[in-house]
């Protein structure tokens, strides 16, 4: 009995703990962004890996889900004569919903595990360490450049996966189920509100990218200096991000869609 | 021992990693412009005590100061500018393995200088050809040995020509001919640019051979310090055993445990 006690205290010792260094690490990490501002190639290679090479998942992943959605919306529309409004549907559902969280679990998978992988990684092999005596900072030099491309990243690449979900529920409903052309893209025009649908899902997929990046980065920074613990560090990041996202996603709803 | 020759001076150190005492009172003088020595078994905290220098790691107890700055309690700006003054060669190179040789040298000068593309490319084929590798200069890290790696590491210490260089066992993995190289070249680079260095290494030959001074550290002390012939000379037994290589004295060759018996269960 005492024993538990024990074991749980110390779980929940360490979980403070851990969380008071992610703290202070992403404020050490923002500090140092304004360090980047001379230097703004270092975000740009980090955009390229964090962002441009997510790009094809996120693509053909919002593909697949707009036809899917095209498909499914019809099914369900056409029973109340409605099939008109399936482009405002696939519209709403992937810019308020879909667009923000499905991308930010992908990104999770995708850049945040290579994130928490490659920092992990320079952990291990000292590379952090020798930064440090080379009086280079690694928070601001490694941290820091990585946490703004995956905050910039994260919303860009949610709207192309809305764009290009539009798109797939366009061939599907359109191309392949005969809805009309012109009221698939007149609807939604008409329906989906720039602040109140668009502004919304922008803000989203910021917290998102926010929270996955944070988690990401911290991860690798606070793992573990072995194989193995750059591993688990990995499982984190990819476990927790996407459950933080879940969580963030339906309070950020419930304040915003009330 | 003179104040202004002293670069590096640690009194009473202490330091512990899970409860076990790592350092236990440790006073070390690192003179300037000479190359001292840190000899001691594996697992003493040979690594640790460079890492203590360079504040990657904090103390329990005592003082570091180096020329004459308090580590310890330094600014994070204080600090870094005190790192420009040292260059560290880590046990395994820890070279950036995003970056090829050429970058990886080329990486301090980038980042402390606002030399030319031209100059730095200079410096960095100067460096390379101390260390034996200019023709290394476009391999990636993954492609180098480990005696390779450590040279280039070397190269990179010594980039922007720091005060003080401290060596991590730079003799492991070497070939007896470039071990011979390194040896000249650390004695060299020590008295051609006036450094200071500190050298941490098992090889009592190489070692010896370029010791100024040289300081004993075993169970967390300072066990016997002097210049070479003083070690080999003196009739501690610290000194006797560690210089000739005996497997029996003060040292122990185990890391501390139960007694042998008790963990195979004969009672
Ligand atoms: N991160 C760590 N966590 C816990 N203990 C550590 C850690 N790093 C080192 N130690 C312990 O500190 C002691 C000193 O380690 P250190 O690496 O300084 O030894 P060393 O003298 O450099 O040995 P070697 O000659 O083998 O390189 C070791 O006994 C090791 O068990
Ligand atoms: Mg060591």
């Amino acid at each position: 009995m005492l024993n538990q006690l024990q074991i749980i205290g110390h779980k929940s010792l360490n979980f403070f703990q851990r969380l008071g260094r992610g703290h202070i690490l992403i404020f050490d990490v923002l500090k140092g962004i304004a360090s980047l501002l001379p230097r703004p190639r270092l975000v740009v290679q980090q955009l390229y890996s964090v962002g441009v090479l997510s790009l094809i998942i996120i693509v053909v992943s919002g593909f697949f889900v707009g036809m899917v959605m095209g498909l499914q919306g019809y099914n369900t529309l056409v029973d109340f004569g409605a099939e008109e409004s399936l482009g405002v549907m696939v519209a709403l559902s992937l810019v308020r919903e879909l667009g923000p969280v499905v991308t930010a679990l992908l990104f999770a998978g995708r850049a945040g595990s290579a994130l928490t992988a490659e920092i992990g990684l320079m952990k291990a092999t000292e590379q952090l360490s020798a930064m440090e005596m080379m009086a280079v900072d690694p928070i601001r030099r490694v941290l820091s450049p990585r946490f703004v491309a995956g905050f910039i990243s994260m919303p860009l690449l949610a709207a192309m996966f809305s764009a290009v979900g539009v798109l797939g529920g366009f061939f599907v409903g359109v191309g392949l189920l005969g809805v009309d052309d012109g009221a698939y893209w007149s609807q939604m025009q008409a329906s989906v509100d720039i602040y109140d649908d668009i502004y919304n899902g922008v803000i989203k997929s910021l917290v998102f990218g926010f929270v996955v990046t944070w988690i990401a980065i911290f991860e690798g920074y606070d793992a573990i200096p072995t194989s193995e613990g750059v591993s688990r560090a990995t499982t984190r990041t990819v476990v927790h991000s996407s459950l933080a996202v879940l969580g963030l996603d339906f309070i950020l709803t419930a304040l915003m869609f009330n | 021992m003179d104040d202004k020759n002293t670069l590096v001076k640690v009194r009473n150190l202490k330091f512990a990693r899970n409860d076990r005492m790592i350092f236990d009172g440790v006073d070390l003088d690192i003179q300037r412009g000479k190359v001292t020595v840190i000899m001691g078994p594996s697992g003493t905290g040979k690594t640790t005590l460079l890492r203590l220098i360079g504040r990657q790691i904090r103390p329990l107890e005592g003082t570091i100061e180096v020329d004459g700055e308090e580590v310890t309690t330094l600014s994070h700006r204080g600090l870094y500018e005190l790192r420009k003054r040292m260059g560290m060669l880590f046990q395994n190179g820890a070279l950036l393995t995003d970056l090829n040789v050429f970058d990886n040298i080329a990486y301090p000068l980038r980042e402390h200088t606002n030399l030319s593309e031209e100059l730095i490319r200079t410096l960095v084929i100067m460096k390379l050809q101390a260390v034996g590798l200019r023709g290394a200069r476009d391999l990636m890290p993954a492609e180098l040995s480990g005696g390779m790696a450590r040279r280039v590491a070397l190269a990179r210490a010594i980039a922007l020509d720091p005060m003080m260089i401290m060596y991590d066992e730079p003799f492991t993995g070497q070939d007896p001919i470039s071990m011979g190289v390194l040896v000249r070249l650390i004695r060299n680079l020590n008295d051609a640019l006036g450094l200071t260095s500190i050298v941490v290494s098992h090889d009592i030959e190489e070692a010896s051979s370029i010791a100024d001074y040289i300081y004993l550290l075993s169970g967390g002390k300072v066990v016997a310090h002097g210049t070479t012939e003083d070690l080999a000379n003196s009739d501690s037994e610290w000194a006797q055993q560690f210089m000739n290589g005996k497997p029996d004295g003060p040292v122990p060759f185990h890391f501390q445990a139960a007694p042998y018996a008790s963990d195979l269960n004969i009672d």
